[in-house]
């Protein structure tokens, strides 16, 4: 909201600077945003042009005489709106204005204009920072004084407020008049509201009723005969210009006026289009509709409360008034309403119909009750002050079984001190409430009971006054301690701590970590994962835009999605992990969410250099890493060959121990790369489920192995094996065999004398006995045995 | 090399042997060459011990003398072989260093490059800050519902403080028509599941994910990191609000930033508190600074003391316990700790940016 510093002193007198009303503002709660400074002009006056005659030698240029009611200069004009007794800005030279030209801040010299000597300037409102217009110079009211400084009648400084949702009360200049006032030992001067009142009372004029006081909790009214509508004055067309209002007629433009006071919107009805002078607060009928004063015809249903006349609404109570009830020129009589409704059914009227005004705005935080006679006098009397007219006797009044008392809330100096952390002297309480406007009596010893003012809506319980309090001296003021309390034990999650665990080690093993969005299309899915069609991905009720319209599945497609994008800029190392979750819809509850990490290799292995081979990661790097991650956290995985939508067709492997799938790797299916544009010869990839290997990590810490005394023997084994028989199965084998401490496959061959159908694998074995070294014959005895074990299991034979 | 002298042994003849074996010691610049050495002066054949073989021939007072003198000769000339291999070893690196010297302007082998991505290691940084102070870190589902995410904070439905939180509902066909599923807008949350579990006393952080229906741009992001906290017990403050976060701030950015509380709004909490620090660019001066526009301070966090009605949704006993709750976004910190300027940065994945942290 901006809020001008000279309406503000018309409520309250401000004599610190402006920076530090807004400091004061802001730390109290009510921030402001800028401090906005409009003018600061030198030897820029209110002038008056007395005479305009021709330019000698120019058309389009005039000379035009100026006083100041001191001086009188000749200066040179082109603007076709200047005129004789226009009030103008006039700046004498040496001010220091934009110049259009040379577009700097300049001062104003004296210049020759086709011949003729300008002795200063009648400034258009982009000279002057006063808007972008400069079409025509600025015309002044008539009531301006001639001589002023321009400075003193213009200039003017803006706050910039803004306000959080609970301070309602801020909407309103008054409500920042209490504020300023509380914060700065002041007074607020509340606007007067005196008015003469003739002829028959309004009770005996017009028959007012509220059928549905559940959503009117108080309707007042009055009524002014015999107005002339017209413009409103300038002063308050400036106001309401200020503020962003459009200036529309005296009547109404008083109660928009009235509105920024208070915060009390108010309504004027043409009181002879009123239906037998008989106003019914209720709710819409079924088929009811409304054309309002936007000129929309709306649809009415009971969820709408309306006013109306004897037959149809006349206004949507709270939201906008009847076109067939609207102030025109030619109205004589008005009806002016000031009224409580319901705020979350003015809300939800208001979003139904795509109508929030500046009178919803109000009414949806719940304005008080008391507001509304205040301001309905008020504006009762400037409507007579701007349009003319008699005021009928007496207000229409309306209070529903709700009431209308003030909210009384207790306040204890020990909660204060129980919430605080500190104690503060009752006085200095008793000080701060008065300050904001709040009434108090004291019910007990060290108890207040606290009334709260009309104009505040946001005070209900005991802490929202501690609040009021310590905002006010000062959040400085309260001291600054360290938890006292006792330090609960905390239990880790242990899924967190797995995935930072393997965040570390997959980073340690030279892959970048990314963080992807969780929306995605249905169709990035689709092109990496065969889907459910039964339970299809979660949607957005209402996406944000096409592209992000479904929660993830799966991860793949984001980390592939980032491996395209970003493949333009090297040739690699390409390797990527992103460690997030995927979204499974459930019947009738939350998505069960998977934390689920993702990992792409592709591109050179290493990164380009002098040194280094132009080999490429493959399926066995994507391995590799998956291996070493299980081994570190102690999981013993297997590898059975799979298929799998996204993957190569025999190249992808599902990762387990025991039965529980941990994840998959693989190379990515070539359509898939195609799909997504992967300009890579191979893309190897792969998936870890954290919830399976949780529930795989051993159940009990690692425990120390004494280390070997005895010296190991080692034996090379080159083994011809079918092609078929994979080498984990001959390792397995080979480790089962007892006195075999560890092996290490070094070489596979198939090709020249080895049988076709057949291939060769090559291991270092290694023996070990805990008790003894071993002796050359147990070594061979022992190597004997596994050769025959070896070949009877795998029809594996001793390479020639 | 001088021929095995078969005469007796004389202080002279020790003399020259020193003499002439360590002239040709000198001469000799290779390792090889000076073993032959070694062998002809010092080994079982060579002319030292010969000579303390001829010791034999002489008589006792002669032995005596003369056998020290060629004593002191082996010692001698063991010392000055040593001193010539030292040499040679040195002459040879000399030459090596010369002749096969590395160009170490060559970039070495590199290592593996990966980092984690800068949300992460703030998170972290974060989580530890308040870890070291007691508290333990949980986390919660991204997928939340109306109930925990608005109703159990205080904000039930049609309170105009909703539009805090531009919403992105899921599509779940609720009975009612409309939906009671969203993504999470903020970690608070958090707050219901975390006490509605336990019994005070509490202190967690929570990190994690939180969405908003938002335009984005250099300083909004619609997918977001948020860390929030929670202390629940007897006798806690406001006070000790003030105290937790001064001591994570000054962890966080240092000692010398200034911090400043003052009152704001958040419907679960009451009072609600804003926490700034003083303007890393221009140093809390705030004239024309684009970082703290012109105000000199940094909101860091919402805090406050947690509202009684949310206490009071999870069963809490309000008169006797009491509590705080905080909220921040890491990427905002991390855009003032590595002077991002642009928030888009953080989930365009483009590693250009990643590496560089
Ligand atoms: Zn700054």
């Amino acid at each position: 909201m901006r809020l001008p510093l000279s309406w503000l002193k018309q409520y309250v007198d401000v004599d610190i600077p402006a920076q530090e009303l807004a400091h004061r503002l802001t730390m109290a709660g009510i921030e402001v945003g800028e401090v906005e400074v409009i003018g600061g002009w030198n030897e820029v006056f209110v002038g008056q042009v007395t005479d305009v005659r021709p330019h000698p030698n120019a058309d389009r240029l005039r000379l035009c005489v100026v006083t100041t009611g001191t001086e009188e200069m000749e200066v040179v004009c082109g603007a076709p709106n200047v005129a004789t007794g226009l009030k103008v800005c006039f700046a004498k030279i040496g001010a220091n204005l934009y110049n259009t030209h040379t577009e700097r801040h300049e001062p104003l010299a004296v210049a020759k204009i086709r011949g003729v000597e300008s002795q200063g300037m009648i400034c258009s409102g982009l000279e002057l920072g006063l808007g972008d217009d400069h079409s025509g110079i600025i015309e002044l009211p008539e009531d301006a004084p001639t001589g002023a400084l321009l400075n003193d009648y213009l200039g003017d400084t803006v706050l910039d407020l803004e306000l959080t949702p609970n301070r309602l009360d801020c909407l309103s200049i008054l409500g920042v008049a209490h504020e300023v006032a509380a914060l700065t030992g002041k007074k607020v001067k509340e606007p007067v509201a005196d008015y003469k009142e003739s002829g028959a009372p309004i009770i005996e004029q017009i028959n007012i009723s509220v059928a549905n006081p559940e959503l009117c909790r108080r309707y007042t009214a009055s009524l002014i005969q015999g107005v002339k509508i017209g413009p409103s004055p300038q002063w308050l067309q400036d106001r309401l210009t200020s503020a962003g209002l459009r200036p529309i007629s005296n009547v109404v433009d008083v109660t928009n006026f009235v509105m920024l006071e208070y915060n009390q919107p108010l309504h004027s009805f043409d009181f002879d289009l009123i239906k037998d002078a008989t106003i019914i607060v209720r709710r819409a009928k079924p088929s009811e509709t409304l054309t309002t004063l936007d000129g929309a015809e709306r649809k009415l249903s009971a969820e709408n409360l309306v006013i109306a006349d004897a037959n149809d609404p006349i206004g949507l109570g709270g939201v906008i008034g009847g076109a067939n009830s609207e102030i025109s020129d030619g109205t004589v009589n008005v009806l002016l309403e000031a009224a409580t409704f319901n705020g979350s059914n003015n809300r939800e009227t208001a979003q139904s119909m795509e109508l929030r005004t500046e009178a919803t705005l109000r009414f949806e935080k719940g304005l008080r009750p008391e507001l509304a006679p205040i301001a309905l006098r008020r504006a009762t009397a400037l409507i007579q002050e701007v349009a003319g007219g008699t005021v009928a006797p007496g207000i229409v009044d309306i209070i529903s079984d709700e009431g209308i008392d003030a909210p009384v809330v207790p306040l204890t100096s020990e909660k204060i001190k129980r919430m605080l952390g500190m104690e503060v002297p009752a006085k200095q309480v008793e000080e701060t409430l008065d300050a904001l406007g709040f009434t108090w009596e004291s019910a007990s010893k060290g108890e207040l009971k606290v009334t709260v003012p009309y104009w505040r809506n946001d005070v209900n319980i005991e802490e929202d006054l501690v609040e009021e309090v310590v905002r006010t001296i000062g959040y400085d003021a309260v001291p600054t301690t360290m938890l006292s309390s006792p330090i609960p034990f905390q239990q880790p999650m242990p899924i967190m701590g797995l995935r930072d665990q393997i965040k570390d080690l997959l980073a340690a093993a030279g892959i970048q970590e990314v963080i992807n969005y969780p929306l995605v299309t249905l169709e990035q899915l689709e092109q990496v994962e065969q889907l459910d069609q039964l339970a299809l991905p979660l949607r957005m009720a209402n996406p944000m835009s096409s592209d992000r319209e479904y929660l993830r599945t799966t991860l793949r497609a984001s980390v592939l999605a980032n491996l395209a994008s970003n493949q333009g800029h090297s040739a690699g190392p390409f390797r990527l992990f992103e460690a997030g979750r995927t979204f499974h819809p459930r019947k009738g509850d939350l998505p069960e969410e998977h934390e689920t990490i993702a990992v792409v290799l592709a591109g050179l292995r290493h990164e380009p250099s002098w040194l280094e081979d132009e080999s490429l990661l493959d399926f066995y790097d994507a391995k590799g890493v998956v291996e070493s991650v299980l081994e570190r956290l102690g999981v013993a995985a297997t590898y059975e060959s799979a298929d799998d939508l996204g993957f190569h067709p025999g190249r992808c492997a599902v990762i387990k121990a025991d039965k529980a799938v941990l994840g998959m790797v693989g190379e990515i299916h070539p359509a898939v790369k195609e799909r997504l544009s992967l300009n890579q010869p191979q893309v190897a990839a792969f998936e870890l489920y954290l919830a399976p290997i949780l529930a795989a990590l051993p159940s009990s810490q690692r425990q120390f192995e004494p280390l070997p005394i005895y010296p190991s023997a080692t034996r090379d084994l080159a083994l011809v094996v079918p092609s078929d028989v994979t080498a984990g199965r001959v390792t397995q084998l080979i480790l089962r065999h007892r006195g075999i401490d560890r092996v290490e496959l070094f070489d596979i061959y198939a090709g020249e004398n080895i049988d076709a159908g057949s291939k060769s694998l090559a291991f270092h074995v290694y023996f070990q006995a805990r008790d003894r070294t071993l002796t050359n014959e147990e070594v061979n005895r022992s190597l004997d045995g596994l050769l025959r074990t070896l070949e009877r299991e795998l029809n594996a034979i001793l390479r020639a | 090399m001088t021929e095995p002298s078969t005469q007796p042994p004389t202080a002279q003849s020790i003399d020259e042997l020193i003499g002439s074996a360590s002239a040709e010691l000198d001469t000799l610049a290779d390792l090889e060459a000076v073993d032959q050495w070694r062998v002809s002066y010092l080994g079982r054949r060579g002319s030292l011990t010969t000579v303390l073989r001829g010791l034999a021939s002489l008589d006792v007072e002669e032995r005596r003398t003369i056998g020290a003198l060629a004593n002191q000769a082996k010692n001698t000339l063991e010392e000055r072989l040593e001193e010539r291999v030292r040499q040679i070893n040195v002459a040879a690196l000399d030459l090596s260093a010369n002749q096969g010297r590395l160009d170490v302007t060559l970039p070495g082998r590199p290592a593996l490059g990966g980092r984690l991505h800068p949300t992460t290691k703030i998170v972290r940084e974060i989580c530890d800050a308040f870890v070291a102070m007691g508290f333990g870190v949980v986390e919660g589902p991204e997928v939340e519902w109306d109930h925990y995410n608005f109703e159990m904070l205080n904000i039930p439905k049609g309170h105009p403080a909703r539009d805090m939180w531009n919403t992105l509902w899921v599509d779940n066909q609720d009975p009612s028509g409309g939906s009671n599923m969203l993504l999470r807008t903020h970690t608070s949350p958090m707050q219901a599941r975390v006490m509605e579990g336990r019994e005070p006393p509490i202190r967690v952080v929570v990190p994690g994910k939180c969405y908003r229906y938002e335009a984005t741009d250099a300083t909004h992001e619609w997918h977001f990191y948020q860390v929030e906290g929670l202390a629940v017990g007897e006798g806690i403050t406001f006070a000790d609000l003030k105290g937790t976060l001064y001591e994570f701030a000054r962890r966080m950015f240092g000692e010398e930033r200034k911090i400043r509380f003052r009152c704001d709004y958040f419907p679960f909490v009451e009072p609600g508190v804003d926490m700034s620090i003083d303007c890393f660019a221009c140093d809390g001066d705030g004239e024309g600074c684009r970082i703290c526009r012109d105000s000199g301070w940094i909101e860091i966090m919402g805090a406050g003391m947690i509202h009684p009605k949310v206490l009071e949704g999870v069963g809490y006993d309000t008169e006797k316990y009491t509590g705080f709750a905080f909220g921040m976004g890491p990427e905002r910190i991390a855009m003032l700790k590595y002077g991002i300027d642009d928030i888009r940065h953080f989930y365009a994945n483009d590693l250009r940016f990643l590496r560089q942290f």
